[in-house]
């Protein structure tokens, strides 16, 4: 049987298995639609949480940003697990015991205002498109390599399939497939690691594997890591290169986006119990954990193991790979597989027959360049989202590994866009059309305008993927960058602080979300549209920090502006306090649930 | 509504409580990630741990493993909380 066929298998069987459940579970009601019934278990909630969470950005595309730059990548690492803490202790539980459906509707009530339940209405779609334009370069980087066809016409079928994905359950259905690829997604992720981690260090457990001995030299893996990527010029993998600040402020923008985004926080509404929704938050980090320990084990094994394949006699001074090796050894076929999507690429410039892979930057490696009658560095193209599924394939494992990557590649991209949909569709229809513009809209034409929505969003997210801002973990950590700095410090001022009034919270959001969206656009083009930016992240506007870091800053502006503009207005009605310190107490959130 | 009343009246020192483990664990947050994970790094780098050092192993798995900690303790202190001062759910 021969990899397509093999791939096929795999994604076909575990679909059949979504779909099936998601049928299975169909929501009927509009509050299932949304919420589940609030029925589900803390642990379940928490790998479907999981899965929710871990998009084609972590599964995709993070240990390939880790694996090229090394450590001053492990923001990701810290920033998307650290926000869960933020999540846990800040907002969880009391967002469950205000029992509403939305994120928008406690804004809504708690700063009393429909003008800043609509103004979070606005900032929850720009941050949750945002995200949907880097789920959907995950998306096409997978359709592409699945079906070996260009990266662009993988983004188009992806779309098609998102989207009707999507439109078939609500909350509930996608509740319990969530839990299935939540499974598909972890083993996918895991087993490849394993046998790497195997092979390379002699450990079963990737992350002890990554501080263990390379079995072949018996150096410890990183030292040889370092040793040999330095060998070509480029930075050491361990070293702290990156500028301080903007290493901490991307860092804290991930984490605090982490507890802003709303398909995540719309998880911790539908656990039975306050109690729960603490429990949750953990569980859900468990489940995370299991990926993000294994990550940077991914990363630094297949920057090892490609670094190795490029000079395959000994390092540098060994020789470099031969195109004719390229072209017919069976160990290099996955170069060929993957340059059919355009996202891997090499040239022999100086026409030696081989390809020489350096840092061509480098004036060391210059001299060694102009001594050998290199040209410059010849693996031209080597896109880092592709890192993780051609992994297996890389490490030369058997073909049912590299089909269940694959498998667990579309469950994660799957999963976080259906996710994500659901949010931006349940934002237009409950909060922007049930909430302000029609109230007595019927049940069924609110479920048709969701579904509209739903089908808007992901048009513009295809198109916006075909060009994307950055790779699929950069297009990301900008849409955390847009939820941090607007909805974390409304939701968080609303619960911990009673003298936040309506005016403060407005003018609090609006300018957080203004500032960073337009610092974004600034660096990354006017709607993203490619050569419309001003400035660029190697060139920041703002010292060293880049538009992806931004949303610290953001998020600071708001809660100070929120506090000037409060202190100035009028203070917060009695009622309005009477409901913070109910929402501070767990008893009493049974009744909650009818509304 | 006398029920609603006692709940009321321990609410100042049962927020208080919540408060102060909000703080001490968004400390040790802190100090793990942005601290020993980034700017303490120099400082813990004689420490060595399988070809790096501590503070690397701080950024790529250490924090995140204290987090999870620090969820899962907040959890139990305060549904432990939550009965001491009568207000969890019935």
């Amino acid at each position: 049987m021969d990899q397509f066929t093999i791939n096929l298998l795999f994604v076909g069987a575990s679909f059949a298995l979504y779909i099936g459940i998601a049928i299975w579970a169909r929501a009927g009601s509009t509050s299932e639609f949304y919420a589940a019934g609030r029925g589900v278990h803390p642990v379940t909630n928490g790998m479907a949480t999981a899965a929710d969470w871990m998009s084609a950005a972590s599964f995709i595309s993070m240990a390939g940003l880790i694996a090229f730059t090394g450590y001053d990548n492990s923001s990701y690492l810290m920033g998307w697990t650290g926000g869960y803490v933020l999540l846990a202790l800040l907002l969880a539980p009391y967002l469950r015991k205000f029992g509403k459906f939305t994120v928008s509707e406690f804004i809504g009530d708690r700063f009393y205002s429909p003008t800043a339940r609509l103004v979070a209405v606005v900032c929850l779609i720009v941050a949750s498109t945002t995200y949907v334009i880097g789920q959907m370069t995950g998306v096409g980087v997978a359709f592409g390599r699945f079906l070996e066809v260009e990266n662009t016409t993988g983004l188009l079928i992806g779309a098609v399939i998102v989207f009707a994905y999507a439109v078939f359950g609500g909350m509930k259905g996608v509740t319990y497939t969530q839990v299935a690829q939540y499974c598909v997604l972890i083993l996918a992720y895991t087993i490849p690691a394993i046998f790497i981690s195997l092979q390379l260090t002699g450990n079963p457990i990737p992350a002890l594997g990554l501080f263990g001995d390379h079995a072949a030299s018996g150096e410890p893996l990183l030292a040889k890591l370092d040793a040999i990527v330095k060998e070509l010029g480029f930075s050491e993998y361990t070293a702290h290169h990156a500028d301080t600040l903007n290493m901490v402020l991307f860092t804290l923008s991930l984490m605090i986006g982490t507890a802003g985004l709303p398909h995540v926080i719309m998880r911790f509404f539908t656990v039975p119990k306050v109690a729960d929704a603490r429990w949750s938050a953990g569980w859900a980090l468990v489940f995370i954990a299991l990926l993000y320990l294994t990550a940077p084990a991914v990363g630094a094994m297949a920057r090892l193991n490609i670094t190795e394949m490029m000079w395959p006699n000994g390092g540098i001074n060994g020789g470099a790979v031969t195109v004719q090796q390229i072209e017919n050894d069976q160990r290099y076929a996955w170069m060929a597989t993957w340059e059919k999507t355009g996202l891997l690429g090499w040239e022999d410039k100086n026409g030696d027959g081989a390809i020489q892979y350096y840092n061509d930057q480098n004036a060391d490696l210059q001299a060694m360049a102009a001594e050998k009658g290199w040209t410059g560095n010849e693996l031209t193209n080597f896109n880092r989202d592709i890192l993780v599924l051609a992994n297996p394939e890389i490490a030369n494992l058997p073909g049912w590994v590299i089909g269940l990557v694959a498998a667990g590649g579309l469950a994660a991209a799957l999963s976080t866009a259906a996710g994500l949909l659901l949010a931006i569709s349940s934002a237009v229809s409950h909060d922007l059309i049930k909430g302000a513009i029609n109230p007595n809209i019927s049940e069924k034409s609110e479920l048709l305008s969701a579904r509209i929505a739903m089908a808007v969003a992901i048009c513009v997210a295809t198109y916006l993927g075909l060009n994307p801002p950055g790779f699929a973990a950069q297009t990301v950590a900008l849409a955390f960058g847009l939820a941090a700095a607007s909805i974390f410090p409304a939701l968080m001022m609303g619960i911990f602080s009673t003298k936040i009034n309506n005016t403060g919270a407005v003018a609090g959001m609006l300018a957080g979300l203004i500032v960073t969206l337009v610092y974004i656009f600034l660096h990354k083009g006017w709607f993203f549209v490619p050569d419309t930016n001003s400035f660029s992240d190697a060139d920041p506007l703002l010292g060293t920090v880049k538009s992806t870091s931004f949303g610290a800053i953001g998020a600071a502006i708001n809660f100070a502006v929120a506090y000037l503009v409060a202190g100035m207005t009028k203070e917060t009605p009695e009622e309005i306090k009477a409901l913070v310190e109910s929402v501070r107490i767990p008893r009493g959130a049974g009744t909650a649930q009818d509304h | 509504m006398a029920d609603q009343h006692t709940a009321k009246a321990s609410d100042g020192a049962y927020w208080a409580a919540n408060l102060r483990i909000i703080l001490i664990s968004l400390v040790i947050w802190a100090v793990v990630s942005f601290g020993f994970g980034i700017l303490l790094r120099p400082l813990l780098s004689g420490i060595a741990v399988g070809g790096a050092d501590l503070g690397f192993w701080f950024a790529q798995q250490g924090s995140i493993l204290v987090f999870l900690a620090l969820i899962f303790n907040y959890a139990w202190r305060m549904n432990k909380l939550d009965r001491e001062h009568g207000v969890e759910e019935e």
